[in-house]
């Protein structure tokens, strides 16, 4: 594969953890406020997928969805700003962690309610076809959330319409603390594709280089005029449903052991890493600049946040009525 | 020249479709169009622009917020107001929500179009009146036409709102007739009631089909001296809070007459903010007609009881201008 694609991957999916880890740090310091759901261990899946999309494709995320913005080119300090609540966030403060969005990237939004943004995207290649653009949709969601029924009325519509929509699910083996097998009795959601007529696929979703080859591939045939997709990312959650979860939890473990010490056991960043070292002639140096690079960043959009204002009273009626 | 009510909310359709190719209509059967408003449109505008979607309220309501959010203009036909609680989710949490929780980096230009109230007969699942809930919700706009001409220019004015609106034509007006501008340009503004009958003794505010009791009402009470005035609001939301107040100045009662429920109806609304704000000019306390706390129940014998009617009306007001039996 293209080095190039390799290490842009690499610089999102790096900097999406370095993100991460500090919002966790944050987080247990008392100084972020509300619900965190943290996308570690699944950076593959938002880097690959984002990586073989255009720039003004859209993508709809979920309630863990710092990542995808990332992933589609968003800016870190306005993410760290709106997790701060501060009016230079990308939402003003009015939307939080759960609520990142940047419509100039056709990132159209996360989304607190679960299943809730599947049919967004199905909008969204509504008016691409309205509009003969070519453009596709992504909507992200979990194995949780194939279990809604905006899971279902969304795929079936949009094979209906034959619209340009890759329905990508983020298979981390738990819908918040109930483990999948609890709450479905197969275990590749792909093969729910075959109830629509659609096509379903599964990709490593650990393996950045895999799931964006396997993006590639279908957004390029959306693009041909074939229809909806449904693509299965098996990943891992290495960071719980929701930072600080021990509190509602009351001591219980919920992790299936052995799933627990794969999740611990195997890194896609690590993964793409060693490729990129030993497939892709990437030298130590250059990935630890990249990693240095990420680590400042973050730092910087910290600081700005910090730095910036809160909203005030007056706000509070801004961007209600247009 | 007079036309049926359905028909002014097909020209309305037709005309805005025309004018801007950014809107587009979807929903189950609206090629056939099962209440004859949308029936046509295919035949000028295509199956891209008109759409039958599967039986799928809440992914179809979505989908019409993630087309508004992305520059379309949909109108989304979920056929009866009931059916919308199917949509609640994505009118509730997205579509009033997204320009706002994402600091205005959006808008949702949406129409969710639906039949609501009593018609004929239609039993417990096609004949509630869902408005309140929608009133309920913050950032959407709600209207409900009481005759054909505002109909239309009300639904134009919707389709050319940037926020989301849902529009509830009421089940038993569809075959209604009036006279209905040809105009265009012809426009209602949003949160502008209409006053329907001038009267000086009490102010019946009413929207919807109950404009149209209220009316026959205060046609029996004229000849008995009881000059009610009737406000049609029109739109529920944003309401006219002014021209009702005028009217109370104006007469110094106020009945509210709606085919809501009673608790958190639309005019549990009215009435609390005319407490709030007009008590000093209020002979007698404000009051309410609304619908009984029941699902609306099939048989006609029946139905006629769950929600207001005329004689209601008339019993009520004569009561609160002191000429019927104490209550």
């Amino acid at each position: 594969m293209d080095k190039d694609k390799l290490i842009f991957m690499y610089e999102r999916m790096v900097l999406i953890r370095k993100f991460e880890e500090k919002a966790a740090l944050l987080f247990s310091q008392g100084q972020l406020a509300g619900f965190l759901h943290l996308y570690v261990g699944e950076e593959a899946v938002a880097a690959g997928v984002c990586a073989a999309l255009n720039e003004d494709d859209y993508i709809v995320s979920t309630h863990r969805g710092h990542g995808h913005l990332i992933a589609k080119g968003g800016d870190v300090n306005r993410i760290m700003a709106e997790l701060f609540g501060r009016t230079t966030g990308y939402c003003k403060g009015k939307g939080g962690s759960m609520h990142v969005a940047d419509f100039s990237k056709g990132m159209l939004g996360a989304c607190g309610i679960v299943g809730g943004g599947i049919p967004i995207a199905v909008g969204a290649a509504l008016t691409a076809k309205l509009n003969k653009t070519k453009q596709i949709a992504v909507t992200f969601f979990g194995d949780g959330a194939s279990n809604e029924g905006s899971f279902h009325e969304s795929v079936n519509f949009a094979a209906t319409q034959n619209l340009p929509v890759i329905f990508l699910v983020e298979n981390n083996g738990y819908g918040e603390f109930t483990p999948q097998m609890k709450a479905m009795r197969i275990e590749n959601i792909a093969d729910r594709a075959k109830a629509y007529g659609i096509p379903g696929v599964i990709v490593d979703g650990m393996d950045a280089a895999a799931v964006y080859e396997t993006t590639k591939i279908w957004a390029e045939k959306l693009r041909a005029g074939e229809g909806p997709v449904l693509i299965e990312a098996k990943t891992h959650r290495k960071s719980g449903h929701s930072e600080g979860e021990q509190a509602f939890l009351g001591g219980q473990a919920y992790r299936i052991p052995a799933e627990e010490e794969l999740a611990r056991s195997i890194d896609p960043i690590d993964i793409l890493r060693s490729a990129l070292i030993r497939e892709s002639g990437a030298t130590e140096e250059a990935l630890a600049k990249i990693e240095t690079g990420a680590a400042e960043a973050v730092e910087a959009a910290v600081a700005f946040a910090k730095d910036s204002p809160f909203p005030s009273e007056a706000d509070l009626f801004a961007d209600a009525w247009v | 020249m007079k036309k049926y009510y359905i028909k002014a909310v097909q020209e309305a359709l037709f005309e805005e479709m025309e004018r801007d190719p950014r809107v587009f209509l979807m929903g189950e059967d609206v090629r056939i169009g099962c209440f004859a408003a949308t029936r046509g449109l295919c035949d000028t505008f295509g199956e891209e622009r008109v759409i039958d979607t599967p039986i799928a309220e809440l992914g179809v309501a979505g989908a019409g917020v993630g087309a508004a959010a992305t520059g379309s203009r949909p109108i989304v036909d979920l056929m009866f107001g009931q059916f919308l609680m199917l949509a609640y989710d994505q009118i509730s949490n997205q579509a009033n929500a997204m320009r706002y929780m994402f600091g205005g980096q959006t808008r949702i230009p949406i129409v969710y179009l639906v039949q609501n109230g009593t018609g004929p007969a239609l039993g417990p699942h096609h004949s509630n009146s869902v408005h309140p809930l929608f009133m309920n919700i913050p950032l959407v706009k709600v209207i409900m036409p009481s005759c054909p001409a505002d109909a239309k220019g009300l639904l134009k004015s919707a389709i050319r709102d940037d926020n989301p609106v849902i529009f509830f034509n009421h089940t038993s007006l569809g075959g209604m007739k009036g006279e209905v501008p040809d105009d265009g340009a012809y426009l209602i503004p949003i949160g502008k009631g209409d006053i329907k009958r001038q009267g000086t003794d009490i102010t019946l505010c009413t929207v919807g089909l109950m404009t149209n009791v209220c009316l026959e009402a205060g046609k029996i009470l004229e000849p008995e001296g009881i000059r009610a005035e009737v406000v049609d609001l029109r739109s529920l939301k944003p309401w006219d809070k002014a021209l009702v107040y005028e009217s109370v100045k104006k007469t110094g009662r106020f009945l509210a007459v709606d085919e809501s429920y009673h608790t958190c109806g639309a005019g549990a609304e009215w009435v609390a903010s005319v407490a709030e704000d007009m008590f000093e000019h209020l002979k007698c306390p404000p009051q309410r007609l609304s619908g009984k706390e029941i699902p609306i129940p099939f048989s006609p014998a029946l139905q006629k009881y769950a929600v207001p009617n005329v004689e209601a009306v008339v019993d009520r007001v004569k009561r609160m201008v002191g000429r019927g039996a104490p209550r």
